[in-house]
């Protein structure tokens, strides 16, 4: 599976995904620049964490508009899996890929920490190898992961068991406790804690792993032929 | 010519953080007669004469980039200039 780390001016946590990807998870994977046209040769998208264009005006209000996101857009009409995290999740909520939106975190601080979250749907393409319920730890870093979304977005975000991780002790003031949603489809999903950085017990942890094994896995299962 | 002048708020509906931090700070300065604050952005456009509706323009800029309608609201003024 070959995969695509789209790096913005101001993303930082482009290396560490691409480490998760190919020394951990063993797959292929490349850094596309912002101005690329596009992604048709890629197999999943991945948008990293940072401070886009330096969040300017709002955090991922620049990026949104950059000319790789025209072709993250394609890609998710496709099908394709699309996960952004942290910075890469504001960049899809802006986008209009996810619905809501993020505000300060509630005590204003730029939070870095491990926190734990629960599994709250293993049924997504990016959660198969969790088991429903699970407890796992995965670090956040960020000023703004305060989802927002209105009582109908979450009635329908509830409905369609969209909420795919939420947070044990709520680090950010976040709606619901929310920390990673999926889109309808179910190929497009953002989250605030960064599971590149949990891909192995020299980093502390390695329960991020199990996210990027999970859209493997689905993928050679729709994609590859078997003999 | 026109000068555009954009303020962006959070909704009424969303809890302002920033906000409510510096009602308390003002609380703790003694103006208790504060009873709230929400913070915003301002933004100064220079926007020259074209075929296009000016309120249309302005509409879209701020709908599509300065503000965030989930969870903003937008109002602005606009000021005709004399190029000099």
């Amino acid at each position: 599976m070959k995969f695509a780390v789209i790096v913005f001016p101001g993303s930082n946590c482009d290396v560490d995904m691409y480490h998760a990807i190919k020394d951990e998870l063993g797959e292929q994977v490349e850094y596309v620049w912002h101005d690329t046209e596009s992604l048709d040769e890629f197999d999943g998208i991945l948008l990293p964490g940072g401070f886009s264009y330096g969040d300017y005006l709002r955090t991922g209000a620049i990026a949104r508009f950059s000319k790789v996101m025209q072709a993250v857009v394609k890609a998710a009409e496709a099908g394709k899996p699309i996960l952004g995290v942290c910075n890469g999740f504001q960049i899809l909520l802006e986008a209009g890929l996810l619905p809501g939106a993020m505000r300060r975190n509630e005590s204003l601080s730029f939070i870095c920490k491990p926190v734990e979250l629960k599994v709250e749907n293993n049924q997504t393409i990016f959660s198969t190898a969790y088991s429903l319920g699970e407890t796992i730890s995965i670090p956040v870093a960020h000023g703004e992961g305060n989802y927002y979304c209105d009582e109908e977005t979450l009635a329908a975000l509830k409905e369609n068991n969209q909420i795919v991780f939420t947070y044990q002790d709520n680090p950010n003031g976040s709606l619901e406790d929310i920390a990673g949603i999926i889109n309808e489809k179910g190929n497009v999903l953002g989250m605030m804690p960064h599971p590149e950085r949990a891909v192995d017990e020299l980093l502390g942890g390695a329960d991020g792993l199990k996210l990027f094994q999970s859209i493997v896995r689905s993928w050679r299962e729709a994609n590859v032929v078997k003999a | 010519m026109f000068k555009v002048k954009v303020y962006v708020t959070l909704r009424e509906s969303v809890l302002d953080p920033q906000g409510k931090a510096v009602t308390h700070s003002l609380h703790s300065l003694n103006y208790p007669e504060v009873s709230d604050v929400r913070i915003g952005k301002y933004m100064e456009l220079t926007i020259e004469k074209s075929e296009r509706d000016l309120d249309e323009v302005i509409n879209e800029i701020c709908s599509k980039l300065l503000a965030n309608t989930v969870i903003e609201d937008y109002r602005y003024e606009v000021e005709e200039c004399v190029p000099q």
